[in-house]
């Protein structure tokens, strides 16, 4: 019996070993270093590029701005000084222009998906169609908007422009307010309708307002991330050495400035061009790390 | 009539209306979306009847004597982005784990923070940084190492200019990483802990659990993050077209200067004022919404058969 124990302990072993070979500790010990040093230089080096980036843009864009950079037209080719005011102006109008579009539109989209369409054929292709546009090249719809704008007037405008980033702004805000419109409760919803409330009235009175910190978290983010698009704006705002008087005609802004300054040969233009840059990129990490730190605010 | 009666009848367009207003901005974004297509599509009309199926498969661009094919853009294209992904898969792998399995939660949540702060950065800046700091310096010190080391086949050879394909798909990796580190991170979190915790209580290192709980476990999710990579790379401007060197000529080297879809939209459409020219253009934008919306498709399909409500950050 004993001997038949032991055959049976045997055969075991050799079936059921374990599906890998045994190793010895300090393998597995190094094996495990290698794992955690690998890890940390990934973490490591995804930070030491963000750190490469913006030293670069303020350490090159500081030197460009001075008063005149926001306050005068930018020099003709080759010549010294000038700013970029007019870059400047239009970049905040088209901005506006398309958060005014964009954001009334996404919201309501919004609202669809969360209070009407849950659970509807329609509410889903709506939300997968959201989903699909979020990941369409920012330059596609810069091109939509010329074969629909630009195309049919018969030139660039800044009108053109606002559009563009409004067509990327909405499934964005659309996407943040089904979000934080789901994070409230319906219990909510339920008391408000079974006082007697009418729907419009719970979702703007009730809803709304419960979730509107996240709500303009999100659409600050979004109008933030469009403010910084360029290839949307190559096709449909052009550029423009001049004012923005008219929205009607070219309207100059940072980004294409940016683009165009940076490859022509004259250092005067590069200059500005990483002023700039450091004037978009601190505006955009501005807003980026306000919400995010009103954010934890608001959980703790 | 009864008062309640009256008062519902009175609340009702209101709530008709609201309700209206509402499904027509949701109808309206599908509109878009067709639109899209319908717009490039007969924008693109002059060229695809020029052209036929051979735009697809032809390298020559010529604008003088009006002869296009979107071969060596779409090439470049994928080649970018294939060395963009080889390079940003890995590493958001081995920075999600960082993330979840081994920093303490006080470090993780700055790591994180850091690596998210990536995406803020517009594709501009990563344009100018590395037009005139990245790709000298990968034509000083990190191409002629390459090409010492690995010159002998044909992916490593030519003149060591700093722009080109490779400093484009590097560029690109760490503009894609932190989106697919944000979908890693929280597939990683889903694994059950009580697998882990059981590899763990028989005496598994962090690696062996890695390696054979989590990694296994996760494998799906991380297909899905690959796919949102993808879609993100494949149609990024800015970045590429200041890097990439634009060049029409195919190559097999990976310092060759060279072009992308979207780059050559950027360079070229206000250039191009013959409507074959421009058609053209247009088609190749069309290529590229296509391939975009395969994989968008494909990526969002797949991450709700894993009943994952990802794609979040992407």
């Amino acid at each position: 019996m004993s001997r038949g124990a032991a055959d049976a302990v045997v055969t075991t072993r050799g079936r059921d070993a374990p599906p890998f070979p045994l190793k010895s500790r300090a393998r597995r010990r190094a094996r495990n270093l290698g794992l955690k040093v690998a890890a940390s230089a990934a973490a490591l080096f995804a930070l030491f590029f963000l750190f490469w980036i913006l030293a670069v843009v303020v350490k090159r864009g500081i030197a460009a701005l001075d008063w005149s950079f926001f306050t005068s037209l930018p020099s003709p080719p080759g010549g010294e000084g000038g700013g970029l005011a007019n870059a400047i102006l239009g970049t905040v109008a088209m901005t506006l222009m398309a958060a005014l579009i964009g954001t009334p539109l996404g919201v309501l989209t919004g609202v669809y998906l969360s209070e009407f369409g849950k659970g509807t054929r329609f509410g889903s292709l709506v939300r997968f169609t959201v989903n699909v546009m979020l990941g369409i090249p920012s330059i596609l719809a810069g091109l939509f908007v010329y074969t629909l704008l630009v195309v049919t007037t018969g030139h660039f405008s800044g009108w053109a422009g606002g559009v563009s980033l409004a067509v990327l702004i909405l499934p964005n805000v659309a996407r943040t307010t089904e979000d934080m419109l789901g994070l409230v409760p319906d219990s909510l919803r339920e008391s408000s309708l079974a006082l007697g409330a009418p729907r419009w009235k719970t979702t703007v009175g009730v809803v709304f307002r419960a979730a509107r910190s996240g709500l303009a978290t999100g659409i600050l983010l979004a109008v933030a991330r469009i403010s910084g698009e360029t290839a949307p704006l190559l096709f449909t705002a052009l550029n423009s050495p001049y004012w923005p008087r008219n929205l009607g005609r070219p309207t100059a802004n940072l980004t294409v400035t940016i683009f165009s300054y940076a490859m022509s040969p004259y250092s005067d233009w590069q200059r500005l061009a990483w002023g700039a840059s450091l004037l978009i990129t601190v505006s955009v990490l501005v807003v980026t790390l306000l919400t995010r730190w009103r954010v934890r605010e608001g959980e703790a | 009539m009864n008062p309640i009666q009256a008062r519902r009848g009175s609340t009702r367009w209101p709530d008709a209306l609201f309700r209206a207003a509402a499904l027509s901005c949701a109808a309206l974004v599908c509109l878009l979306m067709a639109g899209l297509f319908v717009e490039l599509t007969r924008n693109s009309m002059l060229s695809i009847h020029a052209f036929g199926l051979g735009f697809l498969t032809s390298s020559t661009w010529n604008p003088v004597t009006g002869d296009f094919g979107a071969l060596s853009s779409i090439y470049g294209t994928l080649v970018s982005t294939a060395i963009a992904l080889l390079i940003a898969v890995p590493l958001s792998v081995a920075t999600a784990l960082f993330l979840v399995k081994l920093a303490p939660p006080g470090l993780a949540r700055w790591v994180r923070q850091g690596v998210e702060l990536l995406a803020a950065i517009p594709s501009i800046i990563y344009g100018m940084w590395g037009l005139f700091v990245f790709a000298p310096y990968m034509a000083d010190h990190v191409q002629p190492l390459l090409k010492d080391v690995l010159g002998f086949t044909p992916l490593f050879e030519g003149p060591t200019m700093g722009i080109g394909m490779l400093t484009a798909g590097i560029i690109l990796a760490l503009m894609v990483l932190p989106f697919t580190t944000a979908v890693m991170r929280d597939v990683f979190k889903m694994t059950p802990p009580v697998l882990e915790e059981a590899a763990y209580g028989m005496g598994s290192t962090t690696w062996e659990t890695v390696r054979r709980v989590t990694i296994p476990h996760s494998i799906q999710g991380l297909a899905g993050g690959v796919f949102l990579g993808l879609g993100r790379a494949i149609g990024e401007t800015m970045a590429v077209t200041f890097v990439i060197g634009n060049n029409h000529r195919l190559s097999a080297s990976l310092f060759a200067a060279g072009n992308s879809i979207a780059s050559t939209l950027a360079n070229e459409f206000t250039e191009a004022s013959e409507p074959l020219y421009r058609s053209s253009l247009i088609e190749l934008g069309l290529v590229l919404l296509v391939i975009t919306f395969l994989i968008q498709v494909v990526a969002h399909l797949w991450l709700r058969r894993l009943g994952r409500a990802s794609g979040r950050r992407a």
